[in-house]
């Protein structure tokens, strides 16, 4: 028999016991449903669990810092010191190169200082801390009062929320109102460049910058950084600041670091998590300290490989229980349609036949199983999402996705259905082929 | 039912010349239905030959036999077993599905097969909306739908009145007559088999007692009552 006719007459088999049909269905549906709502809650969790650190920047990010400050004094006897690859400074030159890198999206300072801030004629100590516009995808900006920094170099400032209530109790009312940075520039002692003596000159000096937003928190900022920054400005404003740095001193007094100025830290940036270790090997071979938080990112996957493993076995017993109920439900459709099975056979329908037309009632029933088991599935996500964010909204947290339904697991839980239902359709089908059609014609 | 081997059809030798309606007689039990499922290729002989249509029954696959059922003999029964969930239509189709027929032919060939049996006008209906012998109309069409060489049936007449079975042995008259069909019929009602079959055979226990032409059939019925008495 040609496919089209035989699942036409399979489909008016299934619809002719259609209340116990439809129970095994539903079985069937349960069973990817519970299977598709697990393993969509372990998909979600881990994606939401990446971006969530991804946008942090901290498992894309390698912090560098130069060779001697990573040792510090005193790490191990002097012998080995010798030994070790001669330190570079970390300055302009390093930065480049580093930029240069492939995979490399941006490197930027930290760039923090403490200094003083003139609001409404009042001085307020606070530390300043340089944003990189990547900053702005992080995540710590969303939901904040204002807006983010209009371009890199705007003289602009976002104020961290504790800050903003000492500088006014009503937030809300400081945006777009100005204030005055002052902070010590570093300057050469020669303007020449004969950098002869190292040091360097403090000079005070003046910014107005114009306040666009108060934020909750500053982004994780990763390492290097001294407390977290009060007041927000672009990176590109704080670094044309040359403002004094903690650093500069411990520089001064080490190398002579003189005019050049040298970072006491550099973040590079590459494309995904997965370029960071290869980046971060180069980087270290070019004689500088690098650190990466890869590791932890490592068994965070495992952690969540072995998550999805266990709530996939618990959904696929719910399917085994189904794939019981088809069995059943095909061996009494058996018992039921003797003589009709007899009759096919009397008209000419050979054994495979009469095999395949169970295999494809079984195939159908697996695919309707599938079809709304994923349906179901995915509505029991959707619930579970819906649940928790109204449980982030009441703790005035942002929402989020906790169960995802990506195509494969889609494809592969109505695929796994038809298969489980073909398998359970085996003994039953052959078992009908079997049937001699002499006794089935004389079944009543 | 035991495991002990029963003879039911014993040393039976039997010719029907193509074109002839013969109709198979005896006591239940005699053996005749047995026959007929042998010659359906719905049951294999333990031993000997049944031969069809040039090919020895006997020696084929079940496969070549389902291949054989379905193109070279129609099939009528007792109880109709007509599928209770098909309308008419698909009822007389089924055979030709089973057959891979094109979906076009199909139509065309159903409507041609339930003309035969002039029940074109309820193609839509149920099988439980119908007489009895409409139920054994629309049998008799499925039976012709794939235009078999031979026509088998079980006790077409079983189920039904007198006065409808002679409508439906007319029916087989008719078909054997314009479609120039081979004809085997079991039945227990030796009168009506007198007035439409070609030739009688008489069987029982297994063996077969008589074949005599359907118009001298009428003198041998003494000998066919011993027959029954002795058993």
């Amino acid at each position: 028999m040609k496919l089209r006719d035989m699942t036409e007459l399979a489909v008016r088999n299934l619809r002719e016991a259609i209340l116990r049909n439809s129970l095994t269905t539903l079985g069937v549906a349960v069973g990817v449903a519970s299977l598709v709502a697990m393993l969509s809650l372990g998909v979600g969790l881990q994606q939401l669990a990446t971006s969530r650190l991804s946008k942090s920047g901290l498992f894309d990010s390698i912090f560098v810092t130069p060779k001697t400050n990573l040792r510090g004094p005193g790490a191990g006897p002097p012998a080995t010191r010798a030994a070790a690859p001669k330190a570079r400074p970390l300055d302009e030159a390093a930065r480049g190169e580093f930029q240069r890198l492939p995979d490399v999206i941006e490197v930027y300072p930290q760039i923090r200082f403490f200094t003083e801030v003139r609001f409404d004629g009042k001085p307020f100590a606070t530390m300043v801390a340089g944003m990189p516009d990547s900053s702005k995808s992080s995540g710590s900006f969303d939901g904040m009062q204002g807006r983010f920094f209009s371009s890199g170099n705007a003289d602009e400032a976002i104020l961290q929320a504790e800050f903003a209530k000492e500088l006014n109790p009503q937030t809300a009312a400081l945006v777009g109102k100005d204030l005055v940075l002052r902070y010590a520039e570093r300057q050469a002692l020669w303007p020449d460049g004969s950098d002869e003596g190292g040091g360097f000159s403090v000079v005070p000096k003046e910014r107005h910058l114009r306040i666009i937003g108060v934020v909750e928190t500053e982004p994780a900022s990763g390492f290097g950084g001294f407390g977290s920054g009060r007041l927000l400005i672009p990176l590109a404003v704080a670094e044309t600041l040359r403002a004094a740095q903690v650093n500069d001193l411990r520089d001064v007094l080490r190398d002579g670091g003189g005019d050049k100025p040298a970072y006491a830290s550099l973040t590079v940036r590459v494309k995904s998590a997965s370029l960071v270790e290869a980046t971060e090997a180069k980087i270290k071979a070019m004689g500088f300290g690098a650190f990466s938080l890869l590791d932890a990112s490592k068994s965070l996957r495992i952690f969540f490989s072995v998550f999805d493993l266990l709530l996939g076995i618990f959904g696929s017993l719910a399917l085994a229980v189904a794939t019981l109920g088809i069995i059943n439900t095909l061996v009494m459709a058996i018992l039921e349609r003797r003589r009709e099975i007899g009759v096919l056979k009397a008209l000419g329908a050979a054994d495979r036949d009469v095999k395949e037309l169970f295999f494809v009632e079984a195939g159908v029933m697996g695919l309707a199983g599938g079809v709304f088991g994923v349906l179901f599935g995915w509505l029991i996500g959707r619930s579970l999402t819906l649940g928790t964010n109204l449980y982030l909204k009441r703790q005035d947290l942002p929402g989020v996705e906790i169960s995802a339904v990506p195509w494969w697991l889609v494809a592969g839980a109505i695929g796994f259905a038809v298969l489980v239902s073909l398998a359970a359709g085996l003994y039953p089908a052959s078992r009908a082929a079997k049937l001699n059609p002499v006794d089935a014609l004389r079944y009543e | 039912m035991g495991e002990a081997s029963i003879r039911a059809v014993d040393d039976v030798s039997l010719e029907v010349p193509a074109g002839e309606f013969l109709a198979l007689l005896g006591s239940s039990g005699s053996g005749k239905s047995t026959l007929l499922n042998l010659l359906a290729g719905l049951d294999r002989p333990t031993s000997g030959t049944i031969v069809a249509a040039g090919r020895n029954l006997a020696e084929l696959s079940s496969t070549e036999l389902a291949r054989y059922r379905r193109e070279t003999v129609g099939m009528v029964f007792q109880s109709f077993n007509l599928l209770p969930r098909m309308t008419l239509e698909e009822n007389v189709e089924l055979p030709l599905r089973l057959a891979e027929v094109d979906r076009g032919e199909r139509a065309a060939r159903v409507r041609e097969a339930l003309e035969h049996v002039r029940l074109s006008q309820r193609m839509g209906h149920r099988p439980s909306e119908l007489s009895g012998g409409e139920q054994q109309r629309t049998a008799i069409a499925r039976a012709l739908v794939n235009r078999p060489k031979i026509l088998l049936a079980d006790e077409p007449t079983g189920n039904l009145d007198s006065a409808t079975g002679e409508v439906i042995l007319t029916l087989l008259r008719e078909v054997q007559n314009h479609l120039g069909m081979t004809i085997v019929m079991v039945t227990h009602e030796r009168p009506l088999a007198e007035r439409f079959a070609d030739r009688l055979a008489t069987m029982g226990d297994g063996k077969l007692l008589a074949t005599v032409a359907a118009r001298a059939a009428g003198e041998s019925a003494a000998f066919e009552d011993s027959a029954e008495v002795k058993r």
